[in-house]
């Protein structure tokens, strides 16, 4: 079984009742409020045996039909004990981009969040290494935003250009 | 014949052979093209293939590829080349000694080719030289061995002692000069002797 056991989402309701929870096609999706966030994962991994973060993404709602938020953060959580799937989403809006950091409870969350930093520009506090991974250090730009251009700002024409004389 | 009276004629033993020295050492760097693979994509498998024994670069005199720029005097740039990665590309070029050359291998080298976003190079030579560029994606290596070839042309055409003057205004003036120069024929003897 790979979705979710009603006892998962009964904790959660118990502790939190006004969670949202959706479900397709056997994927069962959680929608968390920032501020919760920390107790929920924490109950997640340590009452649930989530102790599998799959993935750290985001998505960018700008110009989506009927989005209310701009960023919308994906967190998939596995468990290898129970075989328990589960989809956390957390909705951030500008200007404050923070959310707290998931390295102190799965380690395996440092480059994924370094790189939804890199891409999108949100921030993770507590992070213990916050710095880009993809793109050079000295980049301004968020590329997976949908509001910067498919071909960029020109930023990769300010490297020197070697002719035959000068190399 | 061409040197006219036989008085003004040099009597050459037979093993002497009479050039220039441009053109000998362009003889010599283009029959000993030592490759440095800059291979970050699928034009590299191509690459791998070139050099490998059905198509055997070595029948052109190109077999040896070096991983250290110092020894090598070919760069090939197989394969897409990112924004982050270019600093690291010229640095490669500008270690290698002179005389030095470059082959933009594919689309993506020369172009971009289908990445026209923000992070790729869209074509190597908007930062370094380029002296051929080859079209395929990726290419197969009988097309690789043709710029090879061709570019062998180009360097015994085009060579120099020192190497460093491919393009410069007086270079281009002195290549003027050696075309319009008239061709000296050897004298008949010295074919039929």
């Amino acid at each position: 079984m790979a979705g979710t056991k009603p006892e998962t989402i009964a904790a959660l309701k118990s502790a939190y009742p006004h969670l949202a929870t959706s479900e397709f096609r056997g994927a069962t999706r959680v929608v968390v409020p920032r501020d919760d966030l920390v107790a929920v994962m924490s109950i997640l991994r340590d009452e649930r045996s989530f102790d599998y973060l799959v993935d750290v993404t985001c998505v960018d709602y700008l110009h989506y039909d009927g989005a209310t938020d701009r960023f919308g953060l994906v967190y998939l959580l596995a468990s290898t004990t129970t075989n328990e799937r589960l989809t956390v989403r957390v909705f951030v809006n500008e200007p404050d981009l923070t959310v707290p950091s998931m390295t102190h409870r799965w380690e395996g969350a440092n480059w994924m969040e370094r790189e939804v930093f890199d891409m999108f520009g949100i921030v993770f506090a507590g992070h213990p290494d916050h710095r880009r991974i993809l793109m050079p250090d000295d980049a301004t730009c968020f590329p997976l935003r949908k509001d910067y251009p498919l071909q960029g700002r020109g930023e990769r024409h300010n490297l020197p250009v070697l002719t035959r004389e000068n190399s | 014949m061409a040197l006219g009276s036989p008085k003004n004629m040099l009597d050459l033993p037979e093993n002497v052979v009479v050039s220039k020295l441009d053109a000998l050492a362009s003889w010599c760097r283009k029959n000993s093209l030592w490759p440095m693979p800059f291979a970050t994509a699928c034009c590299g498998i191509e690459l791998m293939a070139t050099g490998a024994s059905r198509h055997d670069l070595a029948r052109f005199g190109a077999e040896v590829f070096r991983f250290s720029p110092r020894q090598c005097d070919l760069m090939i740039v197989a394969g897409r080349v990112v924004m982050k990665m270019m600093p690291v590309l010229e640095r490669i070029w500008q270690q290698m000694n002179e005389p030095k050359w470059c082959i933009s291998m594919g689309a993506c080298a020369s172009t971009g080719g289908v990445f026209d976003t923000y992070s790729v190079v869209q074509g190597i030579d908007r930062f370094i030289p380029v002296d051929m560029y080859v079209p395929g994606c990726p290419p197969r290596p009988e097309q690789l061995i043709q710029s090879i070839i061709d570019l062998q042309d180009k360097i015994q055409r085009e060579g120099t002692v020192s190497g460093k003057e491919f393009n410069l205004p007086a270079r281009q003036e002195r290549k003027r000069s050696l075309v319009e120069l008239p061709v000296i024929q050897a004298p008949m003897h010295m074919h039929t002797r």
